[in-house]
């Protein structure tokens, strides 16, 4: 098919991996390469966490009555599983892991512009991970949901509601810092003629993501001071018994709440990008349209966060202003997937696992953001808001959409970042699995949302039973499509065939480099003469 | 009392019918885009798929009038979507006059609904069929949601807060009620049912027939004994603070030289916190009632007070002292 799994013969000498040993090399690295492996390790194990709590829950979900655990175990679980989930696996994901791994190798820079502070960002990370734990191990868990609401959270509810809030309230520096080193980095860093327009569209939703990270991070961590100061000493910000309001608490935690789902779904959208343009062998269609819409989605994030609210009581202006920039911020989306489609037409098309990760996610990503329509319409959001439907769109986005890209991301930077292959056919059996494990697994819950099932329900109404049992089946289906990469990747590490350089054919400084890369990255500092995936100019 | 929903789900509200219409239109939308997306992923990558003779692709130009095709297009449609699903939310946002109130208070983890004569039910709420209906709610803790499927509508009960909703329902029968907004430990026992009834069935279940919660005195009768335990009288019969009678409904001007509209959340606000709104002429004397007064006991005071505001017994409007 392609030059993919062809052995070139022997690894680079000395490379970043191997160019010192001891776990004092790596603890104590400011290598962004390196960094990017600690964030690996890390969100990988939140990841089967996150996943296990979900697993369980769609086990006790076979049976209305709930077949495994008991209803304050279940609340615990989704609780859980969200804010593993959101905070400590795919606000990281792309961003921690890849980002940090490519930004310096795609501008042609040695590291990023503040590597110490990199390096600290991991470690903020960790210790707000570690409190997190805390909170479910020692502290049995909390039970609020993931998004906290007020007075539930910070009156009423008796699970260890403040560990959580702190661990979340630590995380969030963590993000800021590395979005202030990547805005940094890709502004001052950039090597000679790369300039803007010179990008690859993974920089510039990089860049968009950044952007978000230090603009609504500090929002959270304000609502989560506010929180813990309500819930510890009793000032009255939220409970109306002490003299707040619960709706402010839903303004501050959606305005950042909002923006942070495009925290987690931009960074996918650039993955996407390279890997439609390298699989087709053509630049990417509209490059600046591209472009420019992942700053304007970053852009209008900030206006939308009051349709969450549209059936609180909110004011009927606000809703209206909120429906109307909700149906905007899709439109730079719509634009994004005509493009990568166009980008097909007339290519030359491969379908190594990567790219059947970027096909899959333009689809799942397409129905995740049509049916956000259906909750961006403030008379259908009456009936659908807080169901199943919900439930389905979201993880249609951050799991059709935001897992998906990161998963077609390692997959196609894994020879980059090991010098090896991973098994082209396991691959794509995964990548499949998890495309059919995830339509059969939130495809019936649109038809539950739509039918009235609520979300967050431990046990439920007989008639909502076959397809709960159809998406608990999908489930078993896509926990083995996750579980499957974990092996392979892993073996591959140490015994796939190594495959140099550039083995997919692909544009880019990044594959101008020995796989896995020297330490400085890059033996001479590289100049750029062409623009983003110049494909058929005869260059390659 | 064991109960069976007649009907799962079906459309059984006035609004039910518009919402289906305008859903089965996006539904319409998203099938289009789905298969046309999908079918031209399929379509390129089959045609376009690497083979001999194929293995550079020809160099992308930018194109324009296409870009702007498919962002107008889809900016078109979507300013549709929002046009109409707000005037929908628009028309159907007020609950029209004379609207029969029935009051709803949530609490971990029950429905508790009251009627205005008195009757009560817990986690049912009963309605008469055809007759619009405003349920004025109120929670004693956390955020809940009231949600009727059938008839494709919630809202959010929420502490420190009055909502409303209402709803005709067109169809006799016993459809799912239940919370929508997560509520803590036993969120998902949180629910129950509604019974359409035909009119005159349901005036003979209001009078005392079929079971439910006993029937006791009405709404204003309770407010009205409140009214006296709390010695709400010592002053507000008195002259030391604003008199009740026929204010319900009325603008009342305030110290600060402000009108507000004497309603429910206005009555509430001021039982809780008194110093909040001062009626014009008197002084913040009055002590909080907050935490002495459950939403249901706030609810009968309301009640009484807006049963001052009618008209007396001979027909004539009871004139301001």
């Amino acid at each position: 098919m392609s030059q993919a799994v062809q052995e070139v013969g022997v690894l680079p000498r000395v490379h970043y991996l191997n160019a010192s040993y001891g776990w004092k090399t790596w603890l104590f690295t400011t290598d962004h390469k390196r960094i990017a492996w600690l964030y690996l390790a890390a969100i990988t194990f939140f990841f089967f966490v996150g996943g296990a709590a979900a697993t369980l829950m769609r086990l006790n979900l076979i049976e209305p009555q709930g077949s495994l655990i008991e209803p304050s175990t279940y609340n615990r679980m989704f609780t859980l599983h969200g804010l593993v989930m959101i905070f400590f696996f795919l606000a990281p994901s792309i961003p921690a892991v890849l980002g940090n791994f490519l930004i310096p190798l795609m501008i042609g820079a040695k590291d990023v512009a503040f590597p110490k502070l990199n390096l600290l960002s991991w470690y903020i990370f960790m210790a707000g991970g570690t409190v997190f734990l805390y909170s479910v191990i020692a502290g049995g868990g909390v039970d609020t949901g993931w998004t906290f609401y007020t007075p539930l959270s910070s009156t009423y509810a008796n699970s260890n509601v403040m560990s959580a809030a702190m661990g979340v309230f630590i995380s969030g520096f963590s993000s800021i810092l590395t979005g202030l080193n990547f805005i940094v980095t890709i502004h001052t860093m950039r090597a000679p003629g790369l300039t803007w327009f010179r990008l690859p569209l993974f920089l510039w939703s990089m860049y968009a993501t950044s952007i978000i990270f230090i603009l609504a991070m500090p929002v959270i961590a304000i609502t989560m001071v506010l929180l813990m100061l309500e819930r510890f000493l009793h000032f009255g910000f939220f409970d109306p018994a002490l003299g707040g309001d619960p709706i402010l608490f839903q303004h501050l935690f959606w305005f950042f709440g909002h923006p942070e789902v495009y925290v987690l779904v931009l960074p996918a959208m650039g993955v996407i990008s390279e890997l439609i343009a390298t699989f087709s062998r053509k630049r990417i269609f509209g490059y600046s349209f591209v472009a420019f819409s992942s700053v304007a989605i970053a852009a209008l994030s900030f206006l939308v966060w009051g349709h969450h609210m549209f059936v609180s009581g909110e004011s009927l202006y606000s809703g209206l202003v909120f429906s109307f920039f909700s149906f905007a911020v899709a439109i730079p989306s719509a634009i994004k997937v005509f493009n990568w489609t166009a980008t097909l037409y007339k290519g030359s098309i491969s379908f190594e696992a990567p790219m059947l990760y970027a096909l899959g996610f333009i689809g799942l990503f397409t129905m995740g953001g049509l049916t956000g329509l259906f909750l961006a319409t403030l008379a259908i959001d009456v009936h659908v808001h807080d169901t199943y439907f919900i439930v389905a769109h979201f993880h249609f986005i951050m799991v059709g959409g935001a897992v998906m890209g990161y998963l077609g991301g390692i997959h196609y930077w894994w020879p980059k970042m090991t010098g090896r292959m991973y098994s082209d056919r396991w691959a794509r059996i995964a990548a499949v699995l998890v495309f059919v494990g995830f339509i059969l697994t939130f495809g019936p819950q649109f038809i539950l949302g739509y039918l009235g099932m609520p979300r967050r329900y431990a046990v439920y109404p007989p008639e909502f039973q076959t397809l709960n049992v159809l998406s608990s089946a999908g489930a078993s289906i896509l926990a083995v499509g996750y579980v499957i990469p974990l092996i392979y990747l892993i073996w591959s590490a140490r015994y796939g065939p190594v495959v140099g350089p550039n083995p997919w054919g692909a544009k880019g400084l990044e594959w101008t480099t020995a796989s896995p890369p020297p330490t400085e990255n890059f033996e001479v500092t590289p100049v750029v003469t062409e623009e983003a995936y110049a494909f058929g100019t005869g260059t390659e | 009392m064991p109960l069976e929903p007649s009907s799962n789900f079906t459309q059984a509200s006035s609004w039910a019918n518009d919402w289906e219409t305008l859903f089965y239109f996006e539904v319409g939308i998203f099938i289009f885009f789905s298969v046309l997306i999908f079918s031209l992923i399929l379509y390129f990558a089959i045609k376009y798929r690497r083979r001999p003779g194929n293995e550079a692709a020809p160099p992308t130009k930018d194109h324009l009038p296409l870009e702007v095709t498919w962002t107008v297009v889809p900016a078109a449609i979507c300013v549709v979507m929002f046009v109409w699903g707000a005037s929908l939310f628009i028309r159907n946002g007020l609950p029209p006059a004379g609207a029969t109130e029935i009051f709803v208070v949530g609490k971990q983890w029950m429905w508790k609904i009251q009627y205005p004569d008195g009757r009560r039910d817990i986690n049912e709420l009963h309605v008469p069929v055809g007759v619009p209906i405003k349920l004025t709610m109120a929670s004693e803790d956390v955020i809940h949601d009231f949600a009727i499927p059938a008839f494709r509508i919630k809202k959010d009960v929420v502490p420190g807060h009055y909502t409303t909703l209402w709803f005709t329902a067109t169809k006799t029968g016993t459809y799912h009620l239940y919370c929508d907004q997560y509520c803590g430990t036993s969120h998902s026992a949180m629910v129950g049912w509604v019974i359409v009834m035909e009119p005159a069935q349901y005036a003979q279940w209001l009078s005392g027939g079929g079971g439910g919660g006993g029937g006791g005195k009405s709404l204003a009768a309770a407010g009205a004994d409140l009214y006296k335990q709390y010695a709400c009288s010592t002053c507000h019969d008195t002259g030391r603070g604003p008199s009740f009678v026929g204010v319900y409904g009325s603008t009342v001007k305030l110290t600060s030289g402000q009108t507000v509209k004497a309603d429910d959340a206005y009555i509430r606000e001021s039982i809780l916190n008194p110093s909040a709104k001062i009626v014009a002429g008197y002084t913040p004397i009055m002590p909080t009632f907050q935490g002495q007064l459950s939403e249901e006991q706030i609810l009968q005071l309301t009640a009484h007070i807006k049963s001052l505001a009618k008209s007396d017994a001979d027909g004539r409007k009871v004139a301001k002292p």
